[in-house]
């Protein structure tokens, strides 16, 4: 098993369970999904500059190899804005569902049976 | 370098210096941070005009940040093209500013005027940028601000709206990042000059991981200029959010257009091997979806900002299909009726917006309802505002119109298809008029006796002064319409013309 097969199995994952939770139904696992999936492409980024062992990113004078320092700035980049972007969808997502008192995505009412409201916050199954 | 030469960063600089400076000015005296924002958007569109005038002896100008040469650097672009987006972005926000000042609705939260700027500063960054990368940090300012803006005002309605616009666009951002990566793991640089040379010598190994990276890219300014089918999330956002925003936003979906039209002749252009052209076969079906799933919601809007949600789908469908030509004829047509149809765009949410104000419960709700003040006067804003926006004489969207039939005849490639093109367009018009007619006249002409029997509340009029300035606007980009598609035509030479670019940008082979 090669690295490379490592890191592209472990982003195609990410992807794969980024994808499915922010195809959900509920915010906060939309939000989780985000994080799954900018986690994957930070990880694609930073690979794209090809994985190179023990090699120095900048200048050195006993290096014969060097590894791609612009892929590590555009990840240092991406992780900065997304994880603002995350923060605020966090932020967001809170204050619809304080304010609408629903947590779905497409913001339908919750269903406001009492079976459904004594057991909803425990159940985190999907909802119609 | 003298002042001139630093008149390409001036649009990024203006709004980057008003926005903090409002931020703390406004904690103490709330009118002179209106009065920054308004001073800087003013500036703006002087600057605007002047890289307009600059930019029309057909050179391309480069600034690059920092002075670090390209591609090393980033840098900053002024074409025919840029200049236009720059001028339309400044002459829009300012209209949109003065109605939020004069309607009250930058008083409803604390941030309007800083988030305002930042948008602007995303936007014209956007407009100007030669790099990939930086293109998308733009983005990214544009829309964290553009959340902001969204959401200025709350309540339940933007907050539901707000969650799904967010996710939307996050997801977008994320694979925006994903076709970056694949572009630089293949081409190994970012400038999009250098890129486009780059993309010509790749082997044959490579076309199919260029051919995703071209696909993804353009999908991601696809769900940006709300193109079917990634529409969805466009006409629930606009028509919830505060009018003077939503004509804002009437240019930010036109980013994403943009995009398309600055990245792929660039960079997918002739001489990118087999992948040449890649996302083209797919932008006409698209196209012509969009555009009938447009004028389709404005015939069954239940509110004249839904509508004038879906008239802007509608207008990115019609300009799109003119864009899907790739010929100078088609660009030209394009670049006019870009112009037009945001203008036409702004001017409908700002007219729903007048009704709204006039009609208290009723707000703008295509159902009869008391007669209600200055109602003549709105009535025929609204007709021009129809008028503009479906394309029909006199105003600029039939010119518009006309140009994309006219250009699309001869596209070559296009014999078995001008036809069906056609006959989306004609269509989707005769949907558009009357589904415009069927609001106009529940409103205008239907009056239900007041309840009480009271006096129609009076509104002071000053809320038309912006819906007239645009509608002004229309009726001068239809009288100018000779100057603007022979500014149009160059700037489509330009586009298509990619090595000029190159050159530009990297200097002289």
């Amino acid at each position: 098993m090669t690295l490379e097969f490592l890191v592209a199995s472990a982003i195609g994952v990410l992807v794969a369970g980024g994808i499915y939770m922010v195809l959900r139904g509920r915010t906060f696992q939309v939000v989780l999904g985000l994080t799954l999936f900018s986690y994957a492409v930070n990880l694609f980024l930073f690979a794209s500059g090809r994985l190179t062992l023990n090699a120095p990113p900048i200048l050195s004078e006993t290096a014969t190899a060097y590894t791609d320092p612009l892929p590590q700035a555009l990840v240092l980049t991406a992780i900065v804005i997304t994880f603002g972007m995350t923060a605020f969808a966090v932020v967001l997502a809170l204050r619809s569902f304080l304010e609408t008192g629903s947590d779905q995505v497409d913001g339908d009412d919750a269903p406001s049976t009492p079976a459904n409201d004594a057991s909803g916050e425990t159940t985190p199954g999907p909802r119609a | 370098m003298s002042l001139i030469q630093h008149l390409a960063i001036a649009p990024v600089v203006i709004p980057a210096l008003a926005a903090p400076f409002a931020v703390m000015v406004m904690r103490h005296k709330r009118t002179l941070g209106t009065a920054i924002s308004l001073l800087s958007c003013a500036a703006m569109l002087i600057a605007a005009l002047a890289l307009l005038a600059q930019a029309g002896d057909g050179t391309i100008r480069t600034y690059a940040l920092g002075n670090w040469p390209a591609p090393f650097g980033i840098v900053l672009v002024v074409d025919r093209l840029s200049a236009i987006m720059l001028t339309l972005a400044a002459t829009v926000s300012l209209i949109a500013l003065v109605h939020a000042v004069l309607t009250g609705a930058d008083r409803k939260g604390w941030h309007f005027h800083p988030l305002f700027q930042f948008q602007l500063l995303g936007l014209n960054g956007a407009f100007l940028t030669g790099d990939l990368f930086n293109l998308f940090v733009f983005f990214e300012v544009l829309l964290i601000a553009s959340y902001g803006l969204m959401l200025h005002g709350q309540g339940p309605a933007r907050l539901k709206a707000g969650v799904q616009y967010v996710v939307v666009n996050i997801v977008g951002s994320s694979l925006f990042l994903i076709a970056l990566g694949l572009l630089y793991a293949l081409t190994g640089t970012l400038n999009m000059a250098d890129m486009g040379l780059r993309v010509a010598a790749l082997g044959p190994d490579d076309q199919g991981l260029l051919r995703v990276a071209a696909l993804l890219l353009v999908s991601v300014f696809a769900l940006k200029a709300a193109i079917a089918p990634l529409h969805l999330w466009l006409p629930r956002t606009y028509a919830v959010t505060t009018p003077a925003v939503a004509a804002l936003f009437a240019i930010m979906t036109k980013v994403g257009v943009y995009s398309i039209i600055r990245v792929v002749p660039q960079i997918f252009g002739d001489g990118a091997g087999a992948a040449a052209w890649a996302p083209a076969p797919y932008l006409l079906p698209a196209a012509a979806i969009t555009a009938i799933v447009g004028f389709a919601g404005v015939f069954v809007a239940r509110s004249l900002s839904e509508q004038a949600a879906y008239a802007v789908i509608g207008s990115t469908g019609t300009l799109l299909i003119a864009v899907a030509g790739w010929q100078a004829d088609t660009l030209t047509a394009a670049i006019y009726y870009l112009v037009h149809s945001t203008l036409a765009g702004a001017a409908l949410f700002l007219v729903a917006d007048v009704v709204a104000r006039r009609r208290a419960s009723f707000a703008d709700t295509a159902s009869a309802g008391p007669v209600f003040c200055q109602q003549q006067t709105v009535g025929l804003m609204f007709m021009a505002a129809a008028i503009a926006a479906t394309g029909l004489p006199p105003l600029s969207g039939f010119i518009g119109k006309l140009l994309i039939l006219e250009s699309i005849v001869d596209t070559p490639g296009w014999q078995s298809v001008w036809g069906w093109a056609w006959g989306v367009i004609l269509a989707t018009t005769l949907i558009g008029v009357i589904g415009f007619a069927r609001t106009g006249s529940a409103i205008f002409w239907k009056d239900i006796p007041p309840t009480d029997g009271a006096e129609p509340a009076v509104v002071s009029s000053a809320d038309m002064v912006a819906p007239i300035i645009t509608l002004a606007l229309l009726a001068a980009w239809s009288i100018g319409a000779g100057a603007g598609t022979a500014y149009g035509a160059a700037a489509a030479d330009q586009i298509l013309d990619s090595a000029s670019a190159v050159r530009a940008v990297l200097g002289e082979p």
